[in-house]
């Protein structure tokens, strides 16, 4: 049996019918079983809610069960013949910016839900933001509770070109637009019978079908080394394997390719498995590659074509969005690690703050705290090989580490 | 030209990254195996990601003393089929030395004694890194664990401070002292699972499969009939065709009725089950956040 992996997030609160969603999928493609069902229902009548809670299948915490909220990313997973999906279900506060930033940074999908009563609102801008920050490739617009206005296509219609009108100073590509009730099931898992007018597809049907495979880089050859494999017995005497996890491109056995950061030049010799030779490899793939020339090549080095090259700079102009209490040091001295590779840089230069629900730029205010988005420099010990985030998000990203309490301060992503 | 991946070679590259940022962040990793089917497969990706080298990690077995029988078999057979080294933390000996007191009553168990036996063993290894075969789709709190979940001098997890885990950068650094709890297959599901195990043909423990066994119910769970477990006088012992959906302790493992005896029928019967693997777990059971406590004290 073969069936594609999507990974997509939800972003928001209670109140949009978020987990109502996630319940009615699970619920509707039989992924809840009957003793977490027994399990949430006792729970509600313990809290005193009149009809089953759903979001408590997905607050799994003591501290989110006892205040009703979502603190942190909670991953669902849920299958149909076609496809195997997990869910990044996400806090849509503005307090919970990294949390929405990490389940947005795996996802091909983002599922942003719009109250049909209410409009765009704050939120839906928020999410939409950081999924194009992201560079989410699909993004889903589910306008929900339909049935409460009447399932009236002018709503639905107003909503869309709002919402579209908004996202056109985005850097978004693919928009779907999809009118739901998750309370009554409408146009969820099957065609609303009460949106005659609507001619697109269910959110299931959208999901199990959008187009995911060039949502990896597959044209510019990085391999990032990971680990080298000596096997050290007399079978494998001279075995010398580069093993890591394929960040862009497609890698045949005999391409010539560049060394970084020596600059040595190759062949490849094999690509190896425990079930033999392939002949190529591509993301996301986890393979072992065998040189033909014994050069020095270690962690967190990579395997390039000579004339695609990735920048190698020391310098680097990202897009931050920070995770900690402890706000953003000017001239600060962080641990950085990019793909396997690890070095230590300084804060050269905060350029702007990003205000994440109008796409302001703030020149005056410098001061980067918990949650908030900002464009920096910064310069590294030695040399990354990076791209664009936009051309590879594996290549493309880093985060930053603070060297006294070693917590993950920062992700950022390179302009 | 066409370079998709199926959802199973998806997770297996996943994990098998996961497993080879263990080998070179830290220094002393330790691989915990139970001789369930989801430590036998991080173990058999262990293999797969360090091919033809060994596995650069030593095995290590909490053992209760209450085990099944064919566990402790399949466990030796399979380490030396993989040629690893094995560590055993007996509970046993904790009990017998002073260390730990055993539980008492009808639903005693020796669960909540592991994890002394787990952090002791760690602590006496010098171990950094322990791979574990936890999945986010088992249980509440396990839906919250990071890849690489962070632990404190004490062993103790903080699932409201856990460093947030972007693209596939994991952050290993920690203080002297301090561990990770590391989790190659945090996306599996249960399906996932067996149907990797069937496509790749890799031997199972035959508990697993339907067989004869002697069992008694309490509080609606089939439990093995075993000299561990003190009947009332209200239960009373039947044979009956069953298989072990998770394996754990004997006292708290329940047994599910089933014919399915290979892993394609296993397949079908996990595909239509309407009841998750761990609801046959006593141990998940005494409350709401029975698994969330144990595990912020140090639990697996």
């Amino acid at each position: 049996m073969t069936s594609e992996l999507l990974r997509f997030t939800t972003a928001g609160s209670v109140d949009d019918g978020k987990s109502t969603l996630i319940g009615r999928l699970l619920y509707d493609s039989k992924s809840i079983f009957e003793d977490q069902l027994d399990a949430v229902k006792t729970a509600s009548e313990k809290q005193g809610d009149t009809e089953i809670n759903l979001a408590l299948l997905t607050d799994g915490l003591k501290a989110e069960r006892e205040q009703g909220i979502t603190i942190d990313v909670a991953y669902r997973y849920f299958s149909t013949p076609k496809r195997k999906f997990i869910i990044a279900d996400t806090p849509g506060h503005v307090q919970y910016t990294r949390n929405m930033v990490t389940g947005a940074s795996t996802a091909n999908v983002a599922l942003i839900l719009i109250d049909a009563r209410k409009g765009v609102l704050e939120q839906t801008r928020r999410h939409s933001i950081i999924s194009s920050l992201l560079q989410i490739p699909h993004l889903v617009i589910c306008i929900n509770k339909m049935d409460l206005v009447d399932y009236s296509q002018d709503v639905y219609e107003k909503i869309k070109e709002d919402y579209e009108e908004f996202a056109a100073k985005l850097d978004v590509h693919d928009v779907t637009f999809v009118p739901i009730s998750a309370l009554k099931g409408d146009n969820i898992v099957n065609r609303s019978e009460n949106m005659g007018w609507f001619e697109g597809t269910t959110l299931l049907y959208y999901l199990e079908n959008v187009h995911i495979g060039s949502d990896h880089n597959f044209i510019d050859i990085r391999f990032p080394v990971q680990h080298v494999v000596r096997p050290y017995n007399d079978e494998f005497h001279d075995y010398r394997g580069y093993a890591g996890r394929v960040a862009g491109g497609v890698i045949k056995k005999g391409d010539k390719v560049m060394l970084l950061p020596s600059g040595f030049t190759t062949t490849i010799a094999k690509i190896d498995t425990v079930d033999g030779e392939i002949p190529q490899a591509h993301p996301p793939m986890s393979v072992t590659i065998l040189l033909n020339a014994d050069l020095d090549l270690s962690r967190g080095e990579m395997i390039v074509r000579e004339n695609n090259k990735p920048d190698v700079t020391q310098d680097l102009d990202l897009m931050i969005c920070w995770f900690n209490q402890k706000p953003l040091h000017p001239r600060g001295k962080y641990t950085i690690m990019h793909t396997t590779n690890t070095a230590r840089c300084m804060i050269k230069k905060i350029q702007y703050k990003m205000d994440i629900n109008s796409l302001h730029r703030n020149l005056e205010d410098k001061q980067v705290g918990m949650n908030d988005i900002a464009r920096i420099q910064l310069r590294t010990t030695k040399p990354l090989f990076v791209d664009a985030y936009r051309k590879n998000r594996i290549t493309g990203s880093i985060i930053l580490i603070d060297e006294g309490t070693n917590e993950t301060v920062a992700a950022g992503m390179v302009i | 030209m066409n370079y998709r991946l199926s959802h199973l070679r998806e997770l297996e590259s996943e994990s098998i990254y996961v497993l080879r940022e263990v080998a070179a962040q830290f220094e002393n990793p330790v691989l915990l195996f139970s001789g369930g089917k989801d430590s036998i497969l991080v173990s058999y990706l262990a293999k797969k990601a360090f091919y033809p080298a060994r596995i650069p990690f030593t095995f290590l077995h909490v053992d209760t003393g209450h085990n099944f029988n064919e566990t402790i078999e399949y466990r030796d057979n399979w380490i030396k089929e993989l040629d690893a080294k094995l560590i055993v933390g007996s509970v046993q000996a904790c009990i017998d030395n002073g260390e730990l007191i055993e539980e008492k009553g009808f639903n005693a168990s020796r669960n909540h004694l592991q994890t002394h036996v787990l952090l002791k063993s760690l602590e006496e290894g010098k171990y950094d890194a322990a791979i574990g075969g936890a999945r986010r789709d088992e249980e509440k709190a396990r839906a919250k664990e990071r890849f690489f979940s962070h632990r404190d001098e004490f062993g103790q997890w903080d699932p409201k401070n856990q460093r947030p885990e972007l693209w596939n950068l994991f952050n290993g650094k920690k203080n002297y002292g301090e561990h990770f709890r590391v989790f190659p297959i945090s996306n599996w599901t249960e399906l996932d699972v067996w149907q990797f195990l069937a496509e790749e043909k890799v031997p199972l423990p035959n508990l697993y499969f339907a067989h004869k066994r002697k069992v008694f119910l309490r509080d609606g769970i089939l439990l093995a009939d075993s000299e561990y477990i003190p009947k009332k006088p209200e239960e009373f012992v039947a044979e009956k065709m069953v298989r072990c959906r998770t394996i754990g302790d004997v006292t708290c493992t329940g047994v599910w009725e089933s014919t399915a005896s290979n892993i394609e029928e296993i397949i079908a019967e996990v595909a239509t089950s309407r009841k998750t693997e761990r609801g046959g777990r006593a141990d998940d059971k005494r409350s709401e956040t029975a698994m969330e406590d144990r595990k912020k004290d140090g639990y697996f």
